[in-house]
């Protein structure tokens, strides 16, 4: 194989351009590379203004997200062995406004996280001297592969309709929401419905499965979204035709 | 710190974001979300089946005679390959529901999740039984 | 920045009726397409006559089987062109315009449906 391979990243400077645009660079091609290493390569050795983040470079701290050959993926974990002898594209995550080269801003992200209520809600606290609340495995195993978000935003980049609608809530917010509602030990179910059951939560997504595939954590937020379809209309069906169910 | 539809000069402590507009032509840009849009387009083909039964009912209730019209009509070379069309439409319309349905289910056993493919494949077979079953009435007439 | 929201009403109902359109229109749909149009018109099978076709329509069993089968796709047709005219197209400000024209038109399909099975003498 060759010994270099070529990378074109994305550039933009607020402070001179008016759109991103390539820049290549040749970076040594070594066979257990990532792309993130050869990003740190060319920050290092070659343009020391190129700006990303990335952090733990080993796939759970979801910060080194970014579009390579324009699939959403996590920089850390794409090995430069299987786009070679190809150049690579990297450019900023789809969907989100970008500050600067790679780095996007995730204002917008974090807001619908938090609009989820992502703590577990409980009518009444127990108190210290009583213990920890107790869950069994199979307990735990319902909701525990929606805790494994790492919050990377790639099922945002993934997603057409929040590439289309901003205001949709978006896949990583609403497992999330689902990860508080199947906990044993959550008692807010119905403090997240109306938030969930909006236009741009739940009712705003199709269903298009994207958000599923490229999830590292295997996170799968479309089947959680569409359980919670069925739990909200099955919860809407019984308010209609059992109206005298206490609350 | 919301980017401005109007660009707004740079500052030190506001730098300019870029947006890019999405696309009228988004869903050409990737395989998946072309799968995506014909999964959905799939639906215009459901609704021409409708179509085409109540034509058949209305034609049932003036008579044999525009019943007969309308088995012509059918036979055009025209509906015939709109028709063929439709079903391939309506068929990936059917496995992609069968596989969509399997994952958008949980179901647990004994506490461990069900895997997709033994929800849809039960599905798929009875989507082969169901069909011999209403082909065998249909031509028993 | 969120008010309390207003509790939808009325989605639950139309993503009901789209999954109860979409699962007739998976497992019954394909055969009929097959037979009506394709298999009979081009001679492959014999086309179903008037008389026999009368026969079938006499046994009121058929006939819910049929109103089914014709209403439920179209509630199912229309949530979806629905959310592809929105999403695909871009045309979010005609948003109420294309839900009425959508379940507008699955209500109008599934009138006429009733009224010509319910009247067939």
């Amino acid at each position: 194989m060759a010994d270099t391979i070529k990378l074109e990243v994305s550039r933009y400077s607020p402070e001179t351009d008016a759109a991103p645009h390539l820049q290549s660079f040749e970076v040594p091609f070594r066979k257990d590379w990532v792309v993130l290493d050869a990003l740190n390569y060319i920050k290092d050795k070659q343009d020391g203004s190129l700006t990303y983040r990335w952090s733990c470079r080993m796939g759970i701290c979801g910060s080194c997200g970014m579009l390579v050959n324009g699939e959403p993926k996590l920089t850390c974990a794409t090995f430069l062995a299987d786009y070679a002898p190809e150049p690579i594209r990297v450019e900023p995550l789809r969907n989100f406004p970008v500050i600067r080269d790679l780095v996007i801003a995730m204002n917008d992200f974090m807001r619908k996280l938090q609009k989820m209520k992502p703590w577990l809600i409980r009518k009444e606290e127990k108190p210290v001297s009583e213990g920890e609340y107790l869950q069994t495995p199979d307990e735990l195993e319902a909701f525990k592969q929606y805790s494994m978000c790492i919050n990377c935003m790639l099922c945002y980049a993934a997603c057409p309709v929040y590439g289309l609608d901003p205001l949709f809530s978006g896949p990583a917010a609403i497992a999330l929401a689902q990860r508080y509602n199947l906990d044993s030990r959550d008692q807010g179910s119905k403090d997240r419905f109306p938030v969930l059951s909006q236009h741009d939560a739940i009712w705003g997504c199709t269903f298009v499965g994207e958000c599923t595939r490229v999830c590292p954590k295997h996170v799968d937020p479309a089947g959680a979204i569409q359980q919670y379809k069925l739990t909200a209309a099955l919860d809407w069906a019984k308010s209609v035709l059992m109206p005298w169910g206490g609350k | 710190m919301k980017s401005a539809a109007v660009t707004p000069p740079y500052t030190l402590n506001h730098p300019r974001w870029y947006r890019k507009r999405v696309s009228t032509y988004w869903w050409l840009q990737r395989w998946e979300y072309l799968r995506f849009v014909l999964r959905e387009i799939s639906s215009v083909f459901v609704a021409w089946f409708v179509v085409l039964t109540i034509a058949q009912l209305y034609a049932m209730s003036r008579g044999s005679e525009a019943y007969n019209t309308f088995l012509d009509f059918l036979k055009n070379p025209f509906i015939i390959a709109f028709n063929i069309i439709s079903f391939l439409f309506v068929v990936y319309h059917s496995i992609t529901w069968f596989n969509l349905s399997a994952r958008a289910m949980s179901i647990r056993v004994g506490g461990k999740k069900v895997p997709g493919f033994m929800i849809s494949g039960p599905n798929f077979v009875a989507w082969l039984i169901i069909s011999a079953v209403i082909g065998w009435l249909l031509l028993r007439a | 920045m969120d008010a309390q929201p207003t509790k939808l009403r009325i989605e639950p109902l139309l993503w009901l009726l789209f999954s109860a359109g979409g699962v007739v229109a998976a497992f019954l749909i394909p055969i009929h397409l097959l037979i009506l149009g394709i298999a009979g018109p081009l001679g492959l099978t014999k086309a179903t006559e008037y008389a026999s076709a009368s026969a079938f329509l006499s046994f009121p069993l058929v006939r819910l089987y049929l109103f089914v089968l014709c209403s439920l796709p179209l509630f199912h047709a229309a949530h979806r062109i629905r959310y592809t005219l929105y999403d695909g197209l871009q045309i979010k400000h005609l948003n109420e315009v294309i839900a009425a024209c959508c379940y507008g038109g699955a209500v109008v399909g599934t009138v006429i449906a009733g009224y010509l099975l319910w009247n067939f003498v």
